[in-house]
C-alpha cells in the first residue's frame, strides 16, 4: 500500500513538474517554444521522409540534371538529376541519428566515467589524465583515422564524433559529484550504511540531470555540424548516403553555375543546429538559472 | 540630548512582500529612532524583518520584490524614500553605511584592502591622491589594524575573519557617516574575535559621536552593546525599551520568551552519574590533512593531535572550540566520514579507526550523525519517509517495518507521521533538524553525533531541539557527542567538556567543575569573550550589576 502511495505521488509530482515547466516554456521561455518546435519538425520530416519526399533520394536521372528549383523539382537537381528536395529531406535522417546518438553516447559514457571520477579518488587520477589525452586528439583527424581503419559508414562516423566529447561530459558530471559528495546528505547517507552504487544513483545522479540534458543538447548541435564537415572533406558517410555534407561536397565543383546543391542542404543544416542550441539555452535558463548565469 | 534631531527616524515604515508569500508585508508600520551616540540593536528571529528593515534604509532592497509602501524613514531630517537612486547613492556612504555579516563575500576578492577603502573616498570626496592615502592609514589605525602600510596591500584571503571585518569598518567609517548600520556584523566570527570588534563598533561610535543600527540575533550581543533595543516579531515591533530595563523586566511575552530561551552559563545541574559503561573512546586520535600532493608537497594541517577522549552510556560529551579548533574533525573521524591518520576509535570493544570500508560497513549503524545546515541535511529530491527508511532498510529491515518505524519516529519527534510524504522544502529548519535526528534514531544507534545541530537554528527553536536531544539520549540511553562553539549550549546540555584549541584537547573535565574554575589559559579567554556573560538571562535580573553599569 504504501508503496503505491509513493508512486503515486512520485508520478503527481512528476506530472505536476512537466505542467509547469511546459507553462513557464512558453510564457517565460519562449525559446524553448521555438527551438523545441522547430526541432519536432525536423524530427517529422526525418520519421516521415519517404512520405514527405517527393522522389527517391538516389534514383539518376541525367536527363534533368542541373535543373534550377522549380514545380517539378522544388530545389532543382543536381549533376546526375537527383531531386534535391528528397534528398535534403532524407538527409534530415543522417543528421539527426547523428546528433541524437552522438549526445545520448558521450552523455551515457560521460555520466559512467564522471561518476566513478568523482566519487573513486583512486581512479580519478588515472581516468582524468586520460580523459585529458582524448581531449587532445582533434576530431577530424581521428575520424579520417577510424574511416581508413575500418571504412566509411554511419557508425564509424559517429564514433569518431563522440570520443572527443566524452571527456567534456566527464569534467561536467565529475564536477557536479565532487560538489554534490560534500553534500550532508550524501554523508548521511554514507554513515547510514548506503552502499556507493545506491549512493551515487539516489543522492548524486539526480543533481546531474539538468546540467547534463543541456550539455546534451550542445553535443547534438556540434556532431551535426562536425558530420557534414566530415562528409564534406569526405571522412565521414559513404558518398552514396545522401548526407547533408555529401550534397554539399558534390555540388562544390558545381558551386560558380548551380549554387542551390549547396544553398539547401546548408540552410537546412543552419536551421536544425539553430533549434538544438535555441532549445538547449532556453533549457539551461529553465533547469539551471545559476549555471546561465556564470556563462 | 533627546531632545536632539536624531540620526535615523523611522515612522510607520511598511514594506510589502511581493504575493503569495506567507504575509502581505515584511516589515509593518516600524517605528524607531537612532539617536546620536547611540548604539541600537534591533532583535529578532529569522524572519522578523529586522534585516529588511536595514536594507530599506541602505535602499539595497532587490527591485520589484520588496518595495516600501508606507511610512518615512528621515535621516538627519531627510525622508530617504523620496529621493533619486542618485541621491541616495551620494548618501551611501557619505552619511550612512553599512557593514555585513560575512565579511569574506563583503570584500571584492580581486582587490587589494587598502584599495577598497580608498574607492569610498575616491567616489564621494575631491581629496588628492596622496590625501586618500593618509586617510586610507589613518582609518585603518582607527580599527585597530596592525602596520596599516603594510596591510592594505594584502588580498581579502589573505586576512582573518576578525582583519576583514575590520577592513569592512574602516571602509564604512571612512567619510565619518552620522550612521553606521551592522547586520549581523559578528555573527560569522568566532566568540573571541566577536568580543574584539563589538569593542571595536563600541569604541568607534564613541570617539566618532556615531549613531549605530545593530542587527542581531543574539541576546549576549545586545547586552553586550546596545543602549537601546528594539525587539521585532514577524515584521513589527513588539516591544522597545532601554537595554538594561528591557533585558530585566520585558513586558511582551514574546520578548520574554526569547529572552527566557537563552541558555545559561551557569550548568545545569546533573546528577553525577552510576560510572556507566564507556562505549565510545578514542586513543591518541590524530588526522592530518594534505601531505600527499602529486607533484609537489603540499602544506600539512595537523587538524587533530592525540585526542583522547572517553562517552558513558547515557551521557552528553561536549567539544567546545573555535573555527578551525579540530572539534569537526573529531566528530568525522568517529563517524567515520574521514579516515583518521593515527590512533584508535573504540567503539564497545571494536577498534574502528583504520577498519576498512568493507569491514567497516556492519559498525556505521552504531555510530549516527545530525549536522548543521538543516536545508542540506535532507536530500531534496526524496520524501521524508524515503530518507527515514533508506538507513534501516541498508541493513535488511523489511520495507513495511522500516515505514512503521518511520512512522514512529516521526511520532517521537513532534511531527505528524503522515507527514512522510512530504518533501523537505515543506518543513521549517527546527522541524528538519527534528527529522534528521529521526533519522538517525531510525538506525538505532549507540552513539549519536551532533556536530553544531542547533547553530543554524533561532534560539526559541533551538530550545525545543536540545530538549528533544535530551529526552531522547534519556529514553535510548545513548552516548552523545555535541560538538558546538557555544559555551552556553554547552552549560545546558553536556556533562563533560573538552575544549579544543588549534587539535588539541587543552582542557577536559565534568562540565560544572570546567564552568566553575577553568584552568588553561584559551578556555579562560572563552568565557571571557562569551557575549552577555554577566547576565543571567531569563532570570530578569541581573548578576554583576557593577560591570553591566559600565559598559
Amino acid at each position: 500500500m504504501t508503496l503505491s502511495v509513493e508512486r503515486d505521488s512520485f508520478a503527481g509530482s512528476f506530472r505536476a513538474n512537466v505542467a509547469a515547466l511546459r507553462r513557464q516554456a512558453f510564457q517565460r521561455y519562449p525559446t524553448i517554444g521555438i527551438g523545441g518546435s522547430l526541432l519536432i519538425l525536423m524530427i517529422f520530416v526525418a520519421v516521415f521522409a519517404p512520405v514527405v519526399a517527393t522522389d527517391d533520394p538516389i534514383a539518376l536521372n541525367p536527363i534533368e540534371r542541373l535543373q534550377p528549383p522549380g514545380t517539378d523539382h522544388w530545389f532543382g537537381t543536381d549533376m546526375f538529376g537527383r531531386d534535391l528536395y528528397s534528398r535534403t529531406v532524407y538527409g534530415t535522417r543522417i543528421s539527426l541519428i547523428v546528433g541524437l546518438s552522438a549526445a545520448g553516447l558521450s552523455v551515457l559514457f560521460g555520466l559512467i566515467i564522471g561518476l566513478i571520477a568523482g566519487y573513486i579518488r583512486l581512479l580519478d587520477a588515472i581516468l582524468m589524465r586520460v580523459m585529458d589525452g582524448l581531449m587532445a586528439i582533434p576530431g577530424i583527424l581521428l575520424a579520417i583515422a577510424l574511416v581508413s581503419l575500418s571504412g566509411a559508414s554511419l557508425v564509424t562516423v559517429t564514433i569518431a564524433i563522440t570520443i572527443p566529447e566524452i571527456p567534456r561530459v566527464v569534467r561536467l558530471v565529475r564536477a557536479i559529484v565532487l560538489s554534490v559528495r560534500e553534500e550532508p546528505y550524501v554523508e548521511a547517507a554514507v554513515s547510514m550504511g548506503t552502499p556507493l552504487p545506491k549512493i551515487l544513483l539516489r543522492h548524486v545522479l539526480p543533481n546531474t540531470v539538468p546540467p547534463l540534458i543541456v550539455q546534451a543538447t550542445y553535443v547534438c548541435a556540434s556532431a551535426m555540424l562536425l558530420e557534414a564537415l566530415l562528409s564534406f572533406v569526405g571522412a565521414g558517410t559513404p558518398p552514396e548516403v545522401p548526407s547533408w555534407g555529401n550534397i554539399m561536397a558534390e555540388g562544390r565543383a558545381f558551386f560558380q553555375i548551380t549554387p542551390w546543391i549547396i544553398f539547401f542542404p546548408g540552410i537546412a543544416l543552419a536551421v536544425t543546429v539553430l533549434a538544438v542550441n535555441i532549445l538547449g539555452d532556453g533549457l539551461r535558463d529553465t533547469l539551471d538559472p545559476r549555471i546561465a548565469k556564470k556563462m | 540630548m533627546s531632545n536632539e534631531q536624531p540620526v535615523l527616524e523611522l515612522e510607520g515604515l511598511s514594506v510589502t512582500l511581493p504575493a503569495g508569500a506567507d504575509r502581505p508585508y515584511a516589515v509593518e508600520d516600524v517605528s524607531f529612532a537612532v539617536r546620536k551616540q547611540e548604539i541600537l540593536c534591533v532583535v529578532g528571529e529569522s524572519g522578523s524583518g529586522k534585516s529588511v528593515t536595514a536594507h530599506t534604509v541602505m535602499g539595497l532592497l532587490p527591485r520589484k520584490q520588496l518595495t516600501p509602501v508606507r511610512g518615512a524613514i528621515r535621516l538627519l531630517g531627510e525622508n530617504l524614500l523620496e529621493k533619486t537612486p542618485q541621491q541616495l547613492r551620494d548618501l551611501r556612504g557619505a552619511r550612512m553605511s553599512m557593514i555585513f555579516q560575512e565579511p569574506m563575500t563583503a570584500l571584492n576578492p580581486v582587490h587589494r584592502a587598502g584599495d577598497q577603502i580608498e574607492e569610498v573616498l575616491r567616489i564621494h570626496t575631491d581629496l588628492s591622491e596622496k590625501q586618500r592615502l593618509a586617510r586610507v592609514l589613518e582609518v585603518m589605525d582607527a580599527v585597530r589594524l596592525p602596520d596599516p602600510q603594510k596591510m592594505r596591500h594584502s588580498y581579502p584571503h589573505q586576512l582573518s575573519g576578525g582583519q576583514r571585518q575590520r577592513i569592512m569598518i574602516a571602509a564604512a567609517l571612512a567619510l565619518e557617516p552620522a550612521l553606521l548600520i551592522a547586520d549581523e556584523p559578528t555573527t560569522a566570527l568566532d566568540v573571541t574575535t566577536q568580543a574584539q570588534i563589538l569593542k571595536l563598533i563600541k569604541d568607534i561610535q564613541r570617539e566618532h559621536d556615531t549613531g549605530v543600527l545593530f542587527i542581531t540575533h543574539d541576546f549576549g550581543v545586545v547586552a553586550d552593546i546596545a543602549d537601546r533595543v528594539v525587539v521585532m516579531q514577524t515584521g513589527k515591533v513588539v516591544e522597545e525599551g532601554p537595554t538594561e530595563r528591557l533585558l530585566k523586566s520585558p513586558q511582551h511575552a514574546y520578548t520574554r520568551m526569547l529572552i527566557s530561551a537563552v541558555p545559561s552559563l551557569t550548568p545545569r545541574h546533573r546528577e553525577e552519574p552510576a560510572r556507566s559503561q564507556v562505549v565510545l573512546s578514542t586513543r591518541n586520535l590524530n588526522k592530518i590533512y594534505g601531505g600527499g600532493g602529486f607533484f609537489q608537497k603540499a602544506r600539512e594541517v595537523h587538524a587533530a593531535k592525540d585526542v583522547t577522549l572517553d562517552i558513558r552510556r547515557g551521557e552528553t560529551l561536549g567539544i567546545v572550540g573555535e573555527s578551525g579548533s579540530g572539534k569537526s574533525t573529531v566528530a568525522r573521524c568517529i563517524v567515520r566520514l574521514i579516515d583518521p591518520s593515527g590512533g584508535q576509535i573504540f567503539i564497545d570493544d571494536d577498534d574502528i579507526a583504520l577498519l576498512p570500508t568493507r569491514l567497516l560497513r556492519r559498525h556505521r549503524r552504531r555510530v549516527q550523525i545530525v549536522f548543521q545546515d538543516p536545508y542540506r541535511s535532507l536530500n531534496p529530491r526524496l520524501t521524508i519517509g524515503k530518507s527515514l527508511v533508506e538507513g534501516p532498510m541498508n541493513f535488511g529491515l523489511s520495507r513495511k517495518a522500516a515505514w512503521e518505524r518511520a512512522r514512529d519516529l516521526m511520532n517521537l519527534v513532534g511531527l505528524d507521521p503522515k507527514a512522510v510524504d512530504r518533501f523537505p522544502h515543506q518543513f521549517s529548519g527546527g522541524q528538519r533538524q527534528r527529522i534528521c535526528i529521526a533519522r538517525a534514531l531510525a538506525m538505532e544507534p549507540e552513539v549519536l553525533v551532533a556536530d553544531e545541530a542547533v547553530s543554524a537554528l533561532d534560539v526559541s527553536v533551538q530550545a525545543q531541539v536540545l530538549e528533544l536531544l535530551d529526552e531522547v539520549r534519556a529514553k535510548f540511553d545513548l552516548a552523545m557527542l555535541f560538538i558546538t562553539h557555544d559555551l552556553r549550549v554547552a552549560a545546558q546540555v553536556c556533562d563533560s567538556v573538552a575544549v579544543m584549541h588549534r587539535g588539541v584537547v587543552v582542557e577536559y573535565g565534568r562540565t560544572a567543575a570546567l564552568f566553575a574554575d577553568p584552568q588553561h589559559a584559551y578556555t579562560k579567554s572563552l568565557f571571557e569573550a562569551a557575549p552577555g556573560r554577566d547576565w543571567a538571562f531569563g532570570e530578569f535580573e541581573e548578576l554583576s550589576a557593577a560591570q553591566a553599569g559600565a559598559t
